[in-house]
Order: C-alpha cells, then sequence, then structure tokens
C-alpha cells in the first residue's frame, strides 16, 4: 500500500480537464495519421509507393486531406430527408470520440497535488459504458442510409444494422468470462487481475474468449472482411454514398476512432494493457482515491507503461490493417451465419465451460492466482482446439467457391444423383444436376 | 462515485462542440452550387430508377427480434459473471436454468430457418 494522497475536488477537475482535452487531441492526431498509415500499409502490402508527395513521408497528407474536405462542395441529395441527413454523420462520431475515456492508458502517476489515475474517467460501469455507447454507433449508420433515399445507401444501411446487432451480441458473450475471472467491470481493475490477480494475460486463461472479441470487434467497425455495410463492389459505397466533403470525413472519423478504441480495448482486455511484461515495478491499483497497492507509482513507470500501452495498441491496428488487405469480403449470408450459428453458440458454450471451471477450482479449494490461471489456459487451448476443428469442417458456413444448389438427400439415393464427372458433392448433399 | 462521470460530461460537450463545429464549418467554407442533376440521387450514373422506400426482406426484421433476446441475454449474464464465485453452484444452476430455456428457443429458430440466409 503507497499513500500518494488524493487530489483536492479542483485539483480533480483540473487534471480532469488536462486528461479530456490531451486525449482527445491525441485521439484526433491518431485518427489522422491512421488514414495515412492505412493508405501507405495498404500501399506496401500492395507493392506501390502510396502518398508520399506532402511533407516528409506524406506525414502532412491527412491535413491536406481535411483542408480540401473542408473546402469542397457539399452534394445534398434532394429528395434525402435534411434533418437526418445531417445529423447523421454527428450521430456516428460523437460516441466514437467518447468512447475512449474509460480505457486506463498507463500507470497512475504521483503529482504533487496527489495521485492523478491514467484514465480520462474510472467509471464503476467500466467496459458496459463502452457497449452500450458503441451501439450507439449503429443508428448513425441506419439514419444515413435511409435519409440518403438513395438505393445502395438503403442497402448498406440495412446490413449494416442487421450485421452490427448481430455481432454485438457475441461481442458481449465473449466478455462474460472476463467478468468471470476478474469479478468486476472496470478496466483498471481487469489490468490489475492481468499483472498480479491471475498474474497472466487473459490472451491465455480465456484463448477463445480473446478470439471471438476479435472477430466481432472486427465486424463490430466494419472492417474488411466484414465491411457488408460499405463493400464497394456492390454498392458503391453503401451507406455514405451520397456523402461528401466533411461529412464523409466525419463517418472516416468515426470509423477509425472506434477502429482505434477496438484495438485499445482488446490490448486492455486481453493483453495486460499498460502492463509491462515480466516485470514487478509496474503491478499497482488505485484502491481509493490516492491509495496505491501494489509497486510504488513513479513518473518514469507512468512513461514507460505508457509507452507499452502504445505498443499493443499499435499491434492490433496494424492487425486491422493486415487483415484488410489479406482478406477478402465475405458473402453476406456467410457473416450472418458465422455471427448466429457459430459465434454465438461457441460464444455461450465457452461462457458455460469457464464458470464450471472457475466453481470447479473454487470447490476444490485452489487459491486465486498463477495456478488458477495455468489451469484455465489448459481448458481454453483444449476448447478452442475443438472449436478450430469443428470451424474447418465447412459444415455451418460454406466456402467462397460457388455454391452448388444444395439439396439433402438420403445416403442411397446420393450416389445416383451425382453426374460423373462433375466435381465431387459436400457429404451429406448432392448437387442436383443441371437440366 | 457520482463526480467520477465529470470527465465523460466534458468529453462529451467537447465531442459535441467538435460535431456541430464540423458540419458549420464545412457549410460555411464550401461553396453551394446545386444543380438538378448533381442533387439526384446517385445510382452510377444512370437516371434513377423506381423509388428507394420500397419493402425489404422480413430476415432483417428477424434478426432484430432475435438480437434483443440474446442481447437481454447478456445483460442478465452480465451481473451473474460478476458475482459468480460468490453465488456458487447455486447461481450456477438458475442460470443454467435460464440458458437452457433460450437455448431451445435458439434451436428452435435455427430449425426453422429464421437464421437461413441466401
Amino acid at each position: 500500500m503507497h499513500e500518494v494522497g488524493a487530489l483536492s475536488p479542483t485539483a480533480f477537475l483540473v487534471s480532469s480537464a488536462i486528461k479530456v482535452i490531451a486525449v482527445f487531441t491525441v485521439v484526433m492526431v491518431t485518427v489522422a495519421m491512421l488514414t495515412l498509415l492505412e493508405r501507405r500499409i495498404s500501399a506496401w502490402i500492395q507493392d506501390r509507393l502510396g502518398p508520399n508527395r506532402v511533407g516528409p513521408f506524406g506525414l502532412l497528407q491527412p491535413i491536406a486531406d481535411g483542408l480540401k474536405n473542408i473546402l469542397k462542395e457539399e452534394t445534398l441529395p434532394a429528395q434525402a430527408s435534411r434533418f437526418y441527413f445531417i445529423l447523421a454523420p454527428m450521430i456516428s462520431i460523437i460516441p466514437a470520440l467518447i468512447t475512449f475515456s474509460v480505457v486506463p492508458f498507463a500507470a497512475p502517476l504521483p503529482t504533487p497535488w496527489g495521485l492523478v489515475e491514467m484514465v480520462v474517467a474510472d467509471i464503476p460501469i467500466g467496459i458496459l459504458f463502452i457497449i452500450a455507447l458503441t451501439s450507439l454507433g449503429v443508428y448513425g449508420i441506419v439514419m444515413a442510409g435511409w435519409s440518403s433515399n438513395n438505393k445502395y445507401a438503403f442497402l448498406g444501411g440495412m446490413r449494416a444494422s442487421a450485421q452490427l446487432i448481430s455481432y454485438e451480441v457475441s461481442l458481449g458473450l465473449s466478455l462474460i468470462p472476463v467478468f468471470m475471472v476478474v469479478g468486476n467491470v472496470t478496466l483498471p481493475q481487469v489490468v490489475w487481475a492481468q499483472q498480479e490477480g491471475i498474474g497472466l494475460w487473459f490472451a491465455l486463461p480465456l484463448g477463445l474468449s480473446f478470439f471471438l472479441f476479435v472477430i466481432s470487434a472486427f465486424a463490430e467497425t466494419n472492417r474488411l472482411p466484414f465491411d457488408m455495410p460499405e463493400a464497394e463492389s456492390e454498392l458503391v459505397t453503401g451507406y455514405h454514398t451520397e456523402y461528401s466533403s466533411m461529412k464523409f470525413s466525419m463517418f472516416f472519423i468515426a470509423e477509425y476512432s472506434n477502429m482505434l478504441t477496438a484495438s485499445a480495448l482488446m490490448a486492455t482486455l486481453f493483453l495486460g494493457g499498460w502492463d509491462i511484461p515480466f516485470w514487478k515495478g509496474d503491478n499497482m491499483v488505485v484502491v481509493a482515491p490516492g491509495v496505491v497497492q501494489g509497486a510504488e507509482p513513479h513518473v518514469l513507470k507512468t512513461l514507460l507503461t505508457l509507452l507499452s500501452f502504445a505498443v499493443k495498441t499499435a499491434f492490433f491496428i496494424v492487425l486491422y490493417m493486415w487483415v484488410r488487405w489479406t482478406v477478402p469480403r465475405f458473402r453476406y449470408d456467410q457473416v450472418m451465419h458465422l455471427g448466429w450459428k457459430v459465434m454465438l453458440p461457441v460464444a455461450l458454450a465457452y461462457v458455460l465451460v469457464i464458470a464450471v471451471t472457475i466453481l470447479v477450482l473454487d470447490s476444490i479449494g485452489l487459491p486465486y492466482g498463477l495456478g488458477y490461471g495455468l489451469v484455465l489456459t489448459a481448458v481454453s487451448v483444449a476448447v478452442t482446439a475443438v472449436f478450430l476443428f469443428i470451424i474447418d469442417r465447412d459444415r455451418v458456413i460454406s466456402g467462397a467457391a460457388p455454391r452448388p444448389e444444395r439439396v439433402r438427400v438420403r445416403r442411397p439415393a446420393e450416389r445416383a444423383l451425382v453426374v460423373e464427372g462433375e466435381p465431387r458433392a459436400v457429404p451429406g448433399y448432392a448437387r442436383v444436376p443441371a437440366e | 462515485m457520482i463526480e467520477s462521470y465529470a470527465p465523460i460530461l466534458m468529453i462529451a460537450v467537447i465531442s459535441l462542440i467538435n460535431a456541430v463545429g464540423m458540419v458549420v464549418a464545412s457549410h460555411l467554407l464550401n461553396p453551394y452550387r446545386p444543380t438538378p442533376v448533381k442533387s439526384a440521387p446517385y445510382e452510377s450514373g444512370i437516371v434513377p430508377l423506381g423509388d428507394t422506400r420500397e419493402r425489404f426482406s422480413v430476415k432483417f426484421y428477424m434478426v432484430a427480434i432475435l438480437f434483443i433476446v440474446f442481447d437481454l441475454e447478456t445483460v442478465l449474464l452480465i451481473p451473474w459473471a460478476v458475482a459468480m464465485r460468490v453465488l456458487g453452484w447455486e447461481g450456477f444452476i438458475a442460470v443454467m436454468i435460464f440458458l437452457t430455456v433460450l437455448t431451445v428457443g435458439l434451436i428452435y429458430e435455427w430449425k426453422k430457418g429464421a437464421l437461413q440466409w441466401d
């Protein structure tokens, strides 16, 4: 226990204001830089140069883009519902910018005025706040799709709403094992559980949760391979087809800041947040205003943990971009089948498996700690292996190859229906011969 | 505890100002010269055909209903998950009964083809 001293109400307000402005600025600048990073990475993967003319390494490109977007003429479709058309980009951007505020980004900082927690708002509802706010984003997309009065936009909006709500279920369910292990929903406590409570990053003891959360987060942020709402080759650009100039930019900012928050969340929930691996010196948690449990807080530790957090977040951001330029887009039916027929049952089953494991461990009387984590790791590895084995069988989601018209037939008849020389039918199904 | 929400309020206000500011700034700065063709809905360059406000697949409606059921399930599971180690096996059995009912519903929907997209 280390007493640093609590902040006075004034100091709390001042420090909060500084953190709010700093985090807001960092998020906005990072989002601008991410648009450049995305283009540079895509160029790198496709063996091109990418934008490199404006400023050194093209670093001023986002500013040029922003200026251009704010000065360009805005089109407003004649048949659009004006009010909702203008409201939609605002509804998508506001929650996207707020959500980052509950993610802890460094170890608590001791100052002469008291201990400053390195999270904008350490609210008791923690992750639930993020889940609640990110689901508001769907309103922006549906409003944009509907109010544009454009068929592409409408289809994009419909698809987006169905996709977002489908994956929100598995996103929420994949978090439940984390809550079970931590016994709390605030993110600083989640980080603490990974540092000292269990002593392992949750990517190991809750491996399948991590896997499901990453997939759902990709779907929730509308990134490839789940970018059905945009689907350039089918829907022009989907729900923001009619948007131009700054309003288009706002959808972009919303998408990228959602991506940033999702990356930060994945790092915090499953990769230890700002924890530095194999070092006990940074394991601390604020238990009461001004009181720290664990190691002693220090300014240098705050800076180091901030770096650690940035590295982990950057890893997930690069993963997003890497996947985008590697994996092709799903078909819509595959997206929905994956969401409802794979992710949901698997997430539910995993919740039960972890619950039983924890309750059994408690019944045996194993102390909560590293041993606990190792048993959970073993269970998770086994469950993940079974999951990967099942999903690899092509039963629930059909592959990307053109689908044959499938008719369920009884075994003996199957052989008769298969035309000689045709590709082999999927077991249990038969190809209907062409007339 | 309630004062911990103050920073949320601050960042919400900043985000709101930012969002409104972007719309207003671009409205003031950019030229606005609409023509009938420019303000027609974009349909890949051809003259718009028919109305957008048409009927759409009932599947989307089904998904929305299923979402309400399963999202509520998630919300109900969260308090149990947080207090699971305190509640022990009794709590687990109670949740199992709840989950069984919902799983039977999911299997029914599945077999009925409500989850089938093609």
